[in-house]
């Protein structure tokens, strides 16, 4: 994560922020869309990455299988994610085809074809891909869970959408989202590699220059109120694993709070890392809760996660419960190692232990350039790169009295629903 | 920053490959772009050495070593770990016992330390082998519910019947139940020695420094009873086309394995092979299997072929995950297109496609330590030669549609394909 960036903004819009790298034959470039599963409105659930899965789908100048045929031949690799607050599409390519990938996400800005015969085979293809989530004991209790957190934010609903939305949603519904959400002055393009900045720029201008700004669509804002209790919630499914997850409304991205909430996380279930392309992670044996939970055969893992987004989302913490062991016992645990960061200031060295850590998983997530190019552009989504850049100087900055107070304050049973996965049946084996 | 670029792929003037005199292996590419290290490597003590009432003692035994030494307690050696923000794992599979580290580089003589401790003096407390038991029965539990787990689990059971290959490294409930804290030890003294014992290293640190740290801490090692690998079986090769259906009730999805056994690493086929299965159901969005399954029909998310050559023959498979109503559908377009590969081979420009892609691909595979480790591996466990990365290119555009077809009907038969089915 050293500097070294520079950011440009061009006539309509487009948002263009660009990283030389020169440690390998590679560039990879990210285009990020202002939409996600947050601007759907109910009965048009999963529009957001349904739209992205159409992206694949041709433009009169890249037929469906031009496209994929182009860059595979050149040895790159692509894909798209759709978030809650985001969509984002990448290639990483050899360094001198990456105009190829350029040309791809100019093109699809505006001319992707959204074919009403593809839109009828992709929906099955969609509904496969929740039914394969749905196989997961885990996704059941997280989609149960999420939608309990969120009564009226549109952060209630899976990205994936719901099965009626998915079998009511029409070609139209599309290709009006598409429309609306996918204009140079809603995204941002992020570069990183094996470029010189002045020669890439110029082609950036030279392929996105002439496509037209739209009006600004806005987000879907609707503020979760307040929550008053607790909520508790049972999912029933097959298997013979209980698993447990604890879900507190957590401060946004932006929220001077969120790293603060970072540094518990760490403490409690060891440190997450900001890659998404490899560098590997740290494993959480002397985090709290291992030692509390696992080490005490409560349970046989447990993990956390915490999100950066726009409005104040969840921190998740999911335990795998010891077959031995009643979920009770688990949460009552858990619930002691709260109350202890609620109560006791957590000792300095413990902070800059957290802190190490977060520095070495930055360092090994920096030798891919896809996670540099992602990291580039991924902070623009929910506060700006300089969120990024600053990151592990906000950790450092953290102090116990903040830990604290931030335990104090997110982490009540008041502010949390707490799902359990319950196993209903036991198959028999061979 | 040193630049890498084509011509700098690993290769014989910059890999060090050093021998002790011991049998260990050590294979070091110096990389000063980043400030990391990463460290990889194996022991011949995989799961072949297994009985089969204790299958899955390979990999207790590995996953072990790492629950208390002779100098430090679980818990120091994952303080030590943890704070450094290293980490180290250990796991295994069929014939090797394999293991995976990477630190910042000052860290590195401690990460060493902490490999030769877990590798030399593993104390396997008894406490510490019932949580991990615990552990691995509840992955066990959660892979027997597991679609595609159990469909491959099931598939591997088919193509290898009365092979080693046939039973699953981590074993099954009653075989992990059965294994005794003795157990471990005796297979830990027995099987665990230089000899065989093989290390790539890359990163931010010069091969001498890393050189003595390995002479210092593994460079007297011995280990007089160390056993030679067990020799594989013939492969008994299918006799008619034959489907197993695992059922797993209250899922939404069923998971499909169709194929059979394919080339080992080392064959002439691998290339051609590989290059095939590219086009059959990798290239791009996972190829003509892709094309058809996915793209076409509208029946699955996820489509593909892979062919996983190891040592010994490893599987040629097509696997999809598909609605229990469309299994049919799926299973006969899939064996559709394993047919029609064997019949009609693959178009020249296919070929080339797959071949540019192979080539493509090749800096992107090596950009980090983690990824040139792996191909170090690769060149030491299969006997490639320090210069295989670049000779890559020329191995690849040598094959040939006809190359391609005479492998694909050497080991696809489409009337004599394993056929896993599981789900509700």
């Amino acid at each position: 994560m050293t500097k070294g960036h520079s950011e440009h903004l061009l006539a309509n819009g487009l948002k263009v922020l660009l990283k030389e790298i020169h440690t390998a034959p590679l560039v990879s470039s990210w285009l990020w869309y202002r939409v996600g599963s947050r601007d759907e409105t109910s009965g048009h659930t999963g529009l957001s990455h349904w739209c992205e899965h159409m992206q694949f789908k041709g433009t009169p100048r890249f037929p469906p299988k031009v496209l994929d045929r182009a860059v595979s031949r050149d040895g790159g690799m692509w894909n798209a994610f759709t978030y809650l607050d985001w969509t984002t599409y990448f290639e990483t390519m050899p360094a001198d085809k990456i105009d190829l990938g350029l040309q791809i996400e100019a093109d699809r800005m505006v001319n992707s074809l959204f074919d009403e015969r593809e839109v009828t085979s992709e929906r099955t293809v969609i509904i496969s891909e929740r039914e394969g989530s749905e196989n997961e004991p885990f996704f059941l209790l997280a989609e149960a869970v999420q939608n309990a957190a969120f009564r009226v934010h549109p952060y209630h609903h899976e990205v994936i959408g719901d099965l009626p939305d998915l079998l009511s949603i029409s070609r139209e519904d599309l290709f009006a989202h598409y429309r609306t959400f996918y204009t140079p002055n809603n995204a941002v393009l992020s570069v990183a590699g094996d470029f010189k900045t002045k020669e890439l720029l110029a082609r950036i201008q030279a392929l996105f220059k002439p496509i037209a700004s739209g009006p600004n669509p806005g987000r879907l804002t609707r503020p979760e109120p307040g929550v008053n209790g607790e909520h508790r919630l049972e999912v029933e499914g097959p298997g013979e694993t209980c698993f447990l997850e604890i879900a507190y409304h957590a401060p946004s991205a932006a929220d001077d709070d969120f790293f603060p909430a970072t540094v518990l996380d760490s403490l409690l279930a060891g440190p997450s890392s900001l890659n998404m392309f490899g560098g590997g992670g740290i494993s959480n044996k002397t985090s709290r809760l291992y030692r509390s939970l696992v080490e005490k055969e409560l349970a046989v893992s447990v993990s956390g996660g915490l999100s950066a987004t726009i409005d104040p989302y969840l921190y998740n913490i999911v335990i795998t419960v010891h077959p031995k062991q009643k979920p009770d016992e688990a949460l009552a645990a858990f619930d002691v190692e709260i109350l202890r960061l609620q109560n006791e200031p957590v000792p300095v060295a413990e902070i800059a232990r957290a802190i190490k850590q977060a520095r070495a998983l930055f360092a090994y997530g920096s030798e891919n350039i896809t996670n540099q190019a992602f990291w580039l552009g991924h902070a623009e989504m929910f506060a700006g790169y300089d969120w990024f850049l600053t990151y592990l100087e906000k950790l450092a900055n953290v102090t116990p009295a903040d830990l604290k107070r931030v335990a104090q304050k997110y982490l009540r049973p008041q502010n949390r629903v707490v799902g359990t996965y319950v196993p209903v049946e036991v198959r028999e084996r061979k | 920053m040193k630049k890498m670029n084509g011509n700098s792929l690993p290769g014989i003037d910059d890999i060090t490959r050093i021998l002790l005199p011991n049998g260990i292996t050590l294979l070091i590419r110096t990389n000063f772009n980043s400030p990391s290290v990463v460290i990889g490597g194996f022991l011949p003590c995989g799961s072949l050495f297994d009985p089969d009432e204790k299958l899955g003692l390979a990999d207790f035994t590995a996953s072990a070593l790492l629950r208390g030494s002779q100098k430090r307690s679980f818990q120091e050696i994952f303080e030590e770990l943890e704070s450094a923000g290293a980490n180290l794992s250990f796991s295994a599979g069929g014939h090797t016992a394999g293991f995976n580290g990477r630190c910042l580089v000052e860290d590195l003589p401690n990460l060493f330390d902490l490999l030769a401790d877990a590798l030399r003096y593993p104390v396997f407390p008894g406490e510490q082998v019932e949580r991990l038991r615990a552990q691995f029965l509840t992955s066990l539990a959660i892979r027997a519910q597991d679609t595609a787990d159990m469909a491959s689990l099931t598939f591997d059971q088919i193509v290898f019947q009365d092979h080693p290959y046939a039973r699953p490294d981590d074993g099954w409930p009653e075989t992990i139940q059965a294994i005794t804290r003795d157990d471990l030890v005796d297979f830990h003294r027995i099987h665990y020695g230089p000899r065989g014992l093989v290390i790539a290293l890359v990163g931010a640190a010069e091969p001498a420094v890393i050189c003595e740290l390995v002479e210092k801490m593994l460079g007297n090692w011995s280990n007089p009873f160390q056993p030679e690998s067990p020799s594989l079986p013939e492969l008994k090769p299918l006799q008619k086309s034959i489907t197993r259906i695992i059922r797993i009730p209250g899922k939404s999805q069923t998971d499909l394995v169709i194929g059979t056994s394919g080339p080992r690493r080392k064959d002439p086929e691998f290339m051609p092979a590989s290059l095939g299965n590219s086009v059959l159901g990798q290239f791009g969005m996972a190829g003509r299997i892709g094309e058809v399954v996915r793209e076409r029909a509208g029946l699955a998310y996820y489509a593909s072929s892979s062919l996983s050559a190891g040592i010994g023959p490893g599987a040629w498979d097509v696997s999809a995950g598909v609605n229990p109503r469309n299994i049919q559908k799926a299973r006969d377009l899939i064996c559709r297109e394993i047919a029609r590969f064997v019949e009609e081979g693959v178009t020249v420009e296919e070929l080339a496609d797959s071949q540019s892609n192979f080539i493509g691909r090749l800096p992107l595979s090596l950009e980090s330590n983690a990824g040139v480790v792996n191909a170090l591996l690769n060149i030491e466990r299969f006997d490639l030669g320090l210069d295989y990365y670049r000779c890559y290119k020329d191995m690849v555009r040598q094959v040939t549609p006809e190359g391609v077809q005479a492998a694909a009907s050497k080991y696809l038969h489409p009337d004599k394909l394993a056929i896993a089915i599981a789900g509700s």
